[in-house]
């Protein structure tokens, strides 16, 4: 079903052509910006700390790191949900404080609800974003934004009678649907199989190349991270370097020097390709400071 | 596999038809066992006779054991089914009367605990504050027996049909009020995180993310209520007489009519069993596979 295109039909762009020349023009100033974040749940063993960078808009920018580097934490930050205890995240000039509309989240375990319908799981997103829309203008938008994601098909049913990858893409779909100006995205094919989340991965970036969206997506892959992100931030995790304790950070930011218009079938024979990962991989297996 | 749950849904039929017969013919063996006093008569002179019947104890009656024969009880259903909201006086009422007047007061004290528990529950469920603080009036005041409240209810409440919708009330509100706390609680995380990226109006987070993430824990809470509430009506209306089933059946056991008291505990049973079927249908609504 994913693979077949003709259900799915041309995509449209999403964003207005006013849209893109904003992006043109706040390029250079960092659409987002993190300053020197940080997060301690004991006062003297901060998990992370000093954690600065900036994306621009229409960027997609993937995180990699061990398990508890505070990389959830990080997006939960930007998302509205959790707190630093130190440093600040500014979107669009203004100082992020609390969940928004403006940023959607893509959740690792999807976070359908359950007693609802694949339309109706959306169309609740929708009804929150534009609460004066009438009914059949809120199942237009939620109509093409399951097309989007080539469930049109599925549309009545509940998560239940779906697999793993058609609720995660649910998932994609709400997180469009509302069109927020910024997308962040936990680990969100973690839970699928090796086919389910290439054939996804795929589609993830049709989406975001025609809309222009901004995405900030955690992930453990690296091959993931090669395709989708623009610039990949890497993250060593907290530990105790000669009876002194280090908090993690990030370590290094590496630009992805592929052509953007690369595929999944092709990465690997992409020149530059062996050398990205192996530096990322490198970085993972010896400096990253796994516990 | 649906032929072989056919084939055991009969089978099993079966055997209870075979079980109900048992009973019923031990029942009409046991009702119809010949008096013993009649043997008795043999070793006694005539004198010894005269003696005993003039002292009211004549050996030679016999005796029925007094408990009704499956067959008049068969009679006295038909006869309570013909009419069963005849209304001859306030000591003689049609069962369909009594049970009007017994649900009619489980279902205002159930609706009156509804209204108390649920908004209770959420915010006993919201907050871990409100819930520690809770805790001890909740755990004293659940065990006790709600014809405890009985006297209470009549001297503050002065009338007898109040006091009944009140011992129904505060019997329903706990387990609603326990099973509310514990589902709103327990309402998965990712889903309050969505609501809250969606930026979600708190009332609107409560009906349409709150309450159905939490209704199947609800509802069965509701159940263990209703199944109290029934259990308690009886007893109640036994208390303060006047009107509904529990008062029937102990009127006609003032009556000495243990046909009329074996038919009541019938309709008791059978309308418990109807209501928490009723139950099961709004749970089998409201629950969601995840």
């Amino acid at each position: 079903m994913w693979s077949d295109s003709s259900e799915r039909g041309p995509i449209a762009p999403l964003t207005s052509p006013s849209a893109v020349s904003n992006q043109k023009a706040s390029a250079m100033t960092g659409f987002l910006k993190i300053e020197k974040l940080g997060k301690a749940y004991q006062s003297d063993k901060p998990v992370f700390s000093d954690v600065s960078f900036t994306l621009d808009k229409g960027e997609f920018v993937c995180i990699i790191g061990h398990s508890g580097c505070g990389k959830t934490t990080i997006l939960n930050v930007l998302a509205g949900l959790d707190t630093a205890t130190e440093g600040h995240a500014f979107m669009d000039g203004r100082e992020i404080a609390g969940p928004s509309l403006e940023r959607g989240v893509v959740f690792q375990s999807h976070a359908l609800m359950p007693w609802l319908t694949v339309r109706q799981n959306i169309a609740f997103a929708v009804k929150s974003r534009w609460p004066e829309w009438k009914v059949p203008q809120v199942n237009v938008h939620v109509e093409k934004h399951v097309a989007m994601v080539g469930l049109l098909h599925a549309i009545d049913k509940k998560p239940s009678q779906l697999s793993g990858g058609m609720k995660q893409r649910v998932g994609i779909a709400r997180a469009f649907a509302i069109q927020p100006k910024m997308l962040l995205l936990d680990e969100p094919f973690g839970a699928l199989d090796a086919l389910t989340r290439g054939t996804i991965q795929d589609e993830l970036m049709g989406i975001v190349r025609q809309t222009q969206q901004t995405v900030f997506m955690i992930t453990h892959d690296v091959d993931e991270a090669i395709l989708l992100s623009d610039r990949i931030l890497l993250m060593s995790n907290g530990s105790e370097a000669g009876g002194q304790y280090v908090p993690g950070g990030l370590a290094e930011v590496v630009a992805n020097p592929l052509p953007r218009e690369r595929t999944r079938a092709q990465l690997h024979h992409l020149p530059g390709y062996y050398e990205l990962r192996n530096h990322i991989v490198d970085f993972l297996v010896s400096r990253a400071k796994a516990h | 596999m649906r032929m072989k749950t056919t084939h055991l849904n009969l089978r099993a039929a079966l055997v209870s038809l075979l079980m109900f017969l048992v009973f019923l013919s031990a029942w009409q063996l046991s009702a119809t066992s010949p008096s013993v006093a009649g043997a008795a008569k043999a070793g006694m002179t005539a004198e010894e006779i005269e003696y005993q019947k003039m002292m009211g104890k004549d050996p030679g009656a016999v005796k029925s054991t007094g408990f009704p024969p499956p067959i008049e009880v068969g009679k006295a259903i038909v006869a309570h089914l013909a009419d069963p909201f005849y209304d001859k006086g306030p000591n003689d009422k049609g069962i369909g009367i009594q049970l009007a007047h017994s649900l009619g007061r489980v279902g205002l004290g159930f609706a009156l605990a509804v209204l108390v528990a649920l908004p209770l529950g959420f915010m006993i469920g919201m907050s871990p504050l409100m819930r520690k603080a809770f805790d001890p009036f909740v755990q004293v005041l659940k065990p006790i027996s709600p014809l405890a409240w009985m006297p209470l209810a009549l001297y503050t409440l002065k009338d007898s049909d109040v006091s009944g919708i009140f011992v129904i009330f505060i019997c329903s509100v706990w387990p609603m009020l326990i099973n509310t706390a514990f589902g709103v609680a327990a309402v998965k995380r990712d889903w309050l995180n969505v609501a809250s990226t969606l930026e979600v109006r708190p009332l609107r987070k409560a009906f349409r993310v709150i309450l159905p993430a939490a209704a199947p824990t609800i509802v069965t809470g509701m159940r263990i209520s209703m199944g109290i509430a029934w259990l308690v009506i009886v007893a109640a209306e036994m208390l303060v007489g006047g009107t509904g089933v529990g008062y029937f059946v102990w009127n006609e056991w003032n009556n000495l009519s243990l046909v009329n008291v074996i038919f009541a505990v019938l309709v008791i049973g059978l309308v418990g069993m109807l209501l928490d079927l009723a139950f099961a249908q709004v749970q089998k609504a409201v629950t969601y596979v995840e």
